[in-house]
């Protein structure tokens, strides 16, 4: 990397490698012009999607493979690991939800592990990756994809379609209506107090849960960026700023997977 | 060119002060009443344990993002930048 202004340095390490549809085709966005693909629809942070699709399939591929060994004898030590990952989401979804549906453990399951290894990420050295990448032509690389707030809002709103797909399921269209126009006061002449204060907090629950991982990504991978660029008196610093970051990646993942059956709980309550 | 950066160092100073002490306040309630209702019954403890966990983690949010936005403004201030294409 060249001479860069601390400045320079920042926006470098928060632009995303985006490929869009200009009027001479695909187009990836170049040193010279980062920007590019602003305000184009068409736009894939290839970055992101790379990294995520690539943590995911790691998380099958192990997850699947450590199954396919299971023995009732000793079990091997990623056996263990993947059984103490099962037992502890099992715990917690048992504890919370108390509907009948097969598919909410694996859910969640699948939104811990997944979210804690793309905020793992961020435990990479900032430049490492990207200086690679710069080596064989990339110009830009964004490692940690939950610092993408695509990424983020792409999974909560999967979550909020499963919400309103389970809301119809088990209350019927009616029921969930019902819910929606006369809660907290019953009484006809309430219908669109009611609607406002129940849709905005439908409305919040998607909003919120993108939101809440995106910002605290975010902020971390800056301040990670930040002490980058301090000489060699980032060492300790990485360091005390890295324990501190374990403990949020790890909470942050953890309260994605509880809100989310915690939200799929309260869809699944029939009155 | 000073004021916006003047005000910007306010802004970051509020961001980060206003949202640590918020999020103080909050966690210092939340850690004594948690240690209150374990002391006062030591077998729900690893329950209220886990769920004092998430709302450590709905706390620490705001304080967290706070501190982003505002060293995001230290920085790389954007204002600055607004200002000069507002002058050419």
């Amino acid at each position: 990397m060249s001479e860069q202004t601390s400045t320079g340095y920042i926006k470098h390490h928060l632009q995303n490698l985006q490929v869009c549809s200009t009027q001479e085709g695909w187009q990836f966005n170049t040193t010279e012009n980062p920007t590019l693909c602003k305000g184009n629809f068409n736009t894939i942070n290839v970055d992101s999607m790379f990294f995520s699709l690539l943590l995911g399939f790691l998380f099958l591929w192990g997850f699947r493979r450590a199954a396919k060994k299971a023995t009732t004898g000793v079990p091997g030590r990623f056996q263990a690991f993947v059984e103490l990952i099962i037992d502890f989401v099992d715990t917690n979804v048992k504890d919370t939800f108390h509907g009948k549906n097969r598919m909410i453990a694996p859910l969640g399951l699948t939104i811990f592990v997944w979210v804690y290894m793309m905020n793992l990420m961020d435990l990479i050295p900032v430049d490492w990756i990207p200086t690679l990448a710069h080596a064989i032509g990339v110009p830009f690389l964004k490692v940690v994809p939950s610092t993408d707030i695509n990424v983020t809002f792409a999974m909560s709103l999967s979550i909020f379609v499963l919400i309103l797909f389970y809301s119809i399921k088990i209350k019927g269209i009616t029921g969930f209506t019902k819910e929606l126009t006369l809660n907290p006061f019953n009484h006809w002449a309430a219908i669109p107090i009611n609607l406002i204060l129940e849709g905005a907090a439908l409305l919040a629950k998607p909003i919120s849960l993108a939101l809440r991982l995106f910002g605290n990504m975010y902020a971390g991978e800056l301040i990670y960026i930040l002490i980058a660029m301090m000489g060699l008196y980032q060492l300790p610093l990485h360091f005390g700023w890295s324990v501190l970051h374990l403990l949020v990646t790890f909470l942050q993942a953890f309260i994605f997977m509880m809100l989310t059956v915690v939200y799929l709980s309260l869809a699944h309550e029939d009155h | 060119m000073e004021t916006v950066i003047g005000f910007t160092a306010i802004a970051v100073a509020l961001l980060i002060g206003l949202g640590a002490l918020g999020v103080g306040i909050g966690m210092g309630l939340l850690g004594g009443k948690f240690l209150e209702s374990a002391a006062r019954q030591p077998e729900l403890a690893p329950m209220l344990q886990v769920k004092m966990f998430i709302v450590v983690g709905l706390l620490d949010a705001v304080a967290m993002i706070g501190v982003g936005i505002a060293l995001f403004f230290t920085f790389a201030n954007p204002f600055t930048e607004q200002l000069a294409a507002l002058a050419s």
